[in-house]
């Protein structure tokens, strides 16, 4: 009898997994679908272009590579939007926290010197952490003290950011070395580089650790109970002595850190110094990977590497069947649209929501 | 009886949730113009059947019908259309939302391409005058009583053209007074026709409206009845499966030292309009102070002000002789404060979190439930199955989330969580709404106890019976004013009522009464 309950609520532990993740399959098929349908209107083959694009991504030692690097940031920035998600903070500023935690540690990278390499390389690593977390305490700050909304707040801190990096990059730590015209921090030293060994960027290691750290925090430490209830009943966080304020500046900043590390480990691992346009989007990119990944920070993973993939993959599919990279774009929009509008995808598929399985993007107004 | 006679009927329903069997084999009539009750412990399965009806869950097995056609509900849209209303355990109406607004929410006339708000301001007023349900059509939901919000919901249900009213639980948020309006809104919602099914756990209420009665147990029906034919003991009996005592026992109160004191307290409500105004009150060790009074005359804030959860404009609340260095819950927690509050769902659990965490939201971080930066997860679920077990609360298993036990054992989570500690003072609003009766005995019970182990119990109530079987004192409150204190024991029923409305305490209270 007690082995039956066992075994009925295994299978029913079973069909929630599948359930839970039926909605971000049915937004990526129905996405990819649209996007062969585009493909041909344009007159090329949509199998041909979808094979060459995963041939591109996992057909070699080199694509794997190139997959996983590009993977890599997505995952960090995934889950800096994942984890504020569980406090009900909705963090569109990764994209800000990231460049400065990439330039961070572009400065920390190119101005020491004299340190071991494993020590160097971590001392940029942590450098930018802190930088990325510290500009995540503003729109926590700002939301506790004054109620100010961390939607408006991050994507205006963005332009902050973007400007403020810019500057730093064509002024105060602009490479002055002979012939170079434009904006970017000089290399860093090859003490800070992070390795890649193989097809295995050391940065991916980094990035899954990070998953695992976020997973541990949320489930399995008192401080993510604290930012869960927060975020699921802010009343019965307080009537429980939670200290709410507190927790929202605290789970801004470490969402904030991971986008931090994020940019510090593409600037260690890939870039190899600061420059304006390499980081383009990738923490815009963040709020795809999360919504996709169900803001779970295992989730995330897969969800990145999608993504990475399409990166990846997409100049061989240029290449070998003659459609433009920028599809897709297209198909990552279309995924963003129907796990956001995942009424779409539910109508489609027949599955009812589970009750409080839905994702809120944003609260209104005062809303705490 | 002919099929003719019968709005509704329900035959065999079954209907199982992971681990539990919410309705096993339920029939159910419903004669055209009836108010029948529907009675049944916490968990009995009653409000699992009226979404059933109302089409908000499949029923795995059974047939409806609706005067006498076999029908099938897949959704509420199906049931309004078919004539059913429903007003829910907790309202569903949007706040910002006018009544007329809210009244054509998911049905709304329109005009070319707008909407037509006059004819929806024209269909309150006419129905309103047409049930004698009186209310502005263009006050905002949010700013209305209690009271007032349910009657838009069922003035919504009636716009919808419902034949059948389902009314679940509606009486447990509402004032005597409420009470009483709504029955005579009730009474004649049945002279037009209208059906109802009326659930309430309160047995007087049943014997003074229902036609008939239905009594739930475990999921089943355990038989129908008429008011002539019982008592309320008799109700009692059905329902639980044993006698349950409907009278407290308890041994005079040894007062000791002040435990809570209350000094020239002054608290705001939402609006920034006084709602506590100056009041001042002690609780002294082994007594139960009761707050008797109309709900909506300052409980809520005095009681949200002395548990932290609301600021205070002036005055003082000691506790066991220390003011809070801080507002915040958590130095009240650890310094001997339990909370049982008055609206569980928003303050008193997660609703997607399992029993388990919610019966250490409190003291989570304290061994053995946390270990250094984490959570004992082992402990956690110890002290879950202790609980569960202890506090009879059914559930399928400790990992069940919250948002799916019934509303009484919701309750009985909190009261469980709260009891778990080492309590000093004992802060209780409301916390027998919405239990069955044999969970009232028990937790009516474990308070005495409480108080009997030396804790100070501040007891608010609306419900009058449980603050003359509980309280030792009773201090009643009306517009933010403690107007009287009086001992419990030289105080009649008809006193309080008195007090309760407004009547000066000097007219009410023989002088002796008074304590000095
Ligand atoms: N959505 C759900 N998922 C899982 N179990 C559920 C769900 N809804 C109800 N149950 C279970 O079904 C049983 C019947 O619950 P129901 O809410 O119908 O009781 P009730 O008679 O209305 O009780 P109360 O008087 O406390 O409101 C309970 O054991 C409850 O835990
Ligand atoms: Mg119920």
């Amino acid at each position: 009898m007690a082995e039956q309950q066992n075994q009925q609520s295994q299978k029913g532990a079973v069909r929630r997994f599948l359930q839970s993740i039926a909605v971000p399959l049915g937004a990526v098929a129905l996405a990819l679908l649209i996007g062969a349908i585009i493909i041909e209107l344009s007159g090329a083959s949509a199998w041909e272009a979808y094979v060459a694009l995963a041939k591109g991504a996992f057909g070699s030692a080199e694509g794997w590579r190139r997959t996983l690097e590009k993977t890599t940031p997505l995952i960090f920035s995934g889950l800096a939007v994942a984890f504020a998600f569980k406090a009900g903070l909705f963090n569109i500023g990764a994209q800000g926290q990231l460049l400065f935690g990439a330039i961070t540690a572009a400065w920390v990278g190119f101005a020491v010197h004299g340190l071991p390499p494993g020590l160097h390389a971590a001392l940029a690593l942590i450098a930018g952490t802190i930088a990325g977390g510290l500009f995540g305490a503003i729109p926590g700050a700002l939301k506790t003290y004054t109620g100010a909304h961390e939607v408006i707040t991050t994507i205006m801190l963005n332009y902050i950011a973007m400007g403020f990096t810019d500057y730093l990059a064509n002024g105060p730590l602009k490479d002055r070395s002979p012939g170079n015209i434009i904006a970017r921090t000089p290399e860093i030293l090859p003490s800070a580089k992070l390795p890649t060994w193989g097809w295995l960027p050391f940065g991916f290691i980094l990035a899954v650790l990070a998953a695992v750290f976020a997973w541990w925090v949320l489930q399995r430490t008192t401080l993510g109970f604290e930012i869960r209830t927060v975020g699921q009943n802010p009343h019965a966080a307080r009537y429980a002595g939670m200290k709410v304020a507190r927790t929202v500046i605290l789970t801004m900043v470490i969402s904030a850190a991971f986008a931090g590390i994020g940019g510090a480990v593409e600037t260690q691992g890939v870039v190899g110094r600061y420059e304006p346009g390499f980081n383009a989007n990738l923490g815009f990119d963040g709020i795809t990977v999360a919504l996709l990944g169900k803001t779970n920070p295992f989730g995330v993973i897969p969800a990145a590497m999608l993504l990475g993939a399409m990166r990846a993959g997409s100049n061989v599919m240029q290449f070998d069947a003659h459609v433009a990279q920028e599809i897709t774009d297209v198909v990552q929009a279309l995924m963003l649209f129907f796990v956001a509008a995942d009424q779409i995808v539910r109508w489609l598929l027949r599955i009812r929501a589970e009750e409080g399985e839905k994702i809120t993007l944003s609260t209104g107004w005062g809303s705490q | 009886m002919s099929e003719e006679t019968l709005a509704l009927e329900v035959r065999n329903i079954v209907k199982r949730f992971p681990g539990v069997l919410a309705n096993d084999h339920v029939n159910f009539t419903l004669r055209k113009g009836e108010v029948h009750a529907l009675l049944g412990e916490n968990g009995a399965g009653k409000t699992t059947l009226m979404n059933i009806i109302y089409g908000l869950y499949h029923p795995d097995e059974g047939e409806i019908y609706i005067n006498g056609q076999k029908v099938t509900i897949d959704s509420p849209h199906d049931a309004i259309r078919l004539g059913i209303g429903m007003v829910h355990q907790h309202f569903m109406l949007v706040p910002v939302f006018t009544v007329a607004e809210n009244l054509i929410l998911g049905a709304e006339p329109t005009k070319g391409w707008t909407l037509d708000l006059k004819a929806a301001r024209e269909a309150v007023i006419r129905l309103s005058e047409q049930y004698g349900l009186e209310v502005d059509p263009d006050a905002v939901v949010e700013d209305l009583p209690v009271g007032v919000q349910q009657r838009v919901e069922i003035l919504k249900a009636l716009y919808r053209d419902a034949k059948v009213l389902v009314l679940d639980e509606p009486t447990a948020v509402l004032t005597p007074q409420e009470v009483e309006e709504l029955f005579v809104i009730m009474r004649q919602l049945k002279e037009r026709g209208v059906s109802i099914i009326f659930i309430t756990h309160k047995l007087k209420e049943v014997l003074a409206i229902a036609d008939r009665i239905t009594v739930m147990r475990r999921g089943r029906v355990v038989g129908t009845t008429t008011p002539s034919e019982v008592t309320e003991q008799d109700l009692a009996t059905m329902m639980v499966g044993r006698e349950v005592v409907l009278q407290v026992d308890k041994a005079p109160a040894k007062p000791g030292d002040v435990v809570l004191s209350v000094q020239d307290l002054e608290v705001e409500d939402e609006r920034g309009l006084i709602a506590v105004d100056g009041v001042s009150l002690e609780v002294r060790e082994g007594e139960i102070l009761g707050v008797a009074g109309v709900q909506g005359n300052g409980q809520t804030e005095l009681v949200e002000a002395i548990t932290g959860l609301r600021e205070i404009r002036s005055g003082k609340v000691v506790l066991g002789g220390h003011e809070a260095p801080d507002r915040n819950p958590r130095y009240l927690i650890e310094h001997g404060m339990a909370h049982i509050p008055e609206d569980r769902q928003k303050h008193g659990l997660v609703l997607s979190y399992p029993i388990a965490d919610n019966l250490v939201l409190c003291t989570y971080y304290k061994p053995p439930f946390a270990k250094g930066l984490q959570r004992n997860e082992e402990a956690i679920e110890e002290n879950a199955k202790r609980l569960v077990k202890e506090y009879d609360v059914r559930t399928p298993s400790i990992f069940t989330p919250a948002r799916s036990l019934s509303g009484g054992n919701q309750q009985k989570v909190i009261v469980a969580r709260e009891f778990s500690r080492p309590v000093k003072l004992l802060v209780a609003n409301q916390p027998t709404r919405g239990l069955d009766v044999g969970s009232i005995e028990y937790i009516h019970k474990r308070i005495v106890e409480m108080r009997d182990q030396g804790a100070a119990v501040l007891l608010v109530s609306a419900e009058l019976d449980e603050i003359l079987s509980l309280a030792d004192r009773i201090a009643v409150m009306y517009r933010g004013k403690i107007v009287a204190v009086v001992d419990a024991d030289k105080v009649t029923r008809a006193q309080l009522g008195l007090l309760m409305a407004g009547s000066p305490a000097e007219d009410v209270l023989d002088k002796e009464a008074v304590p000095a």
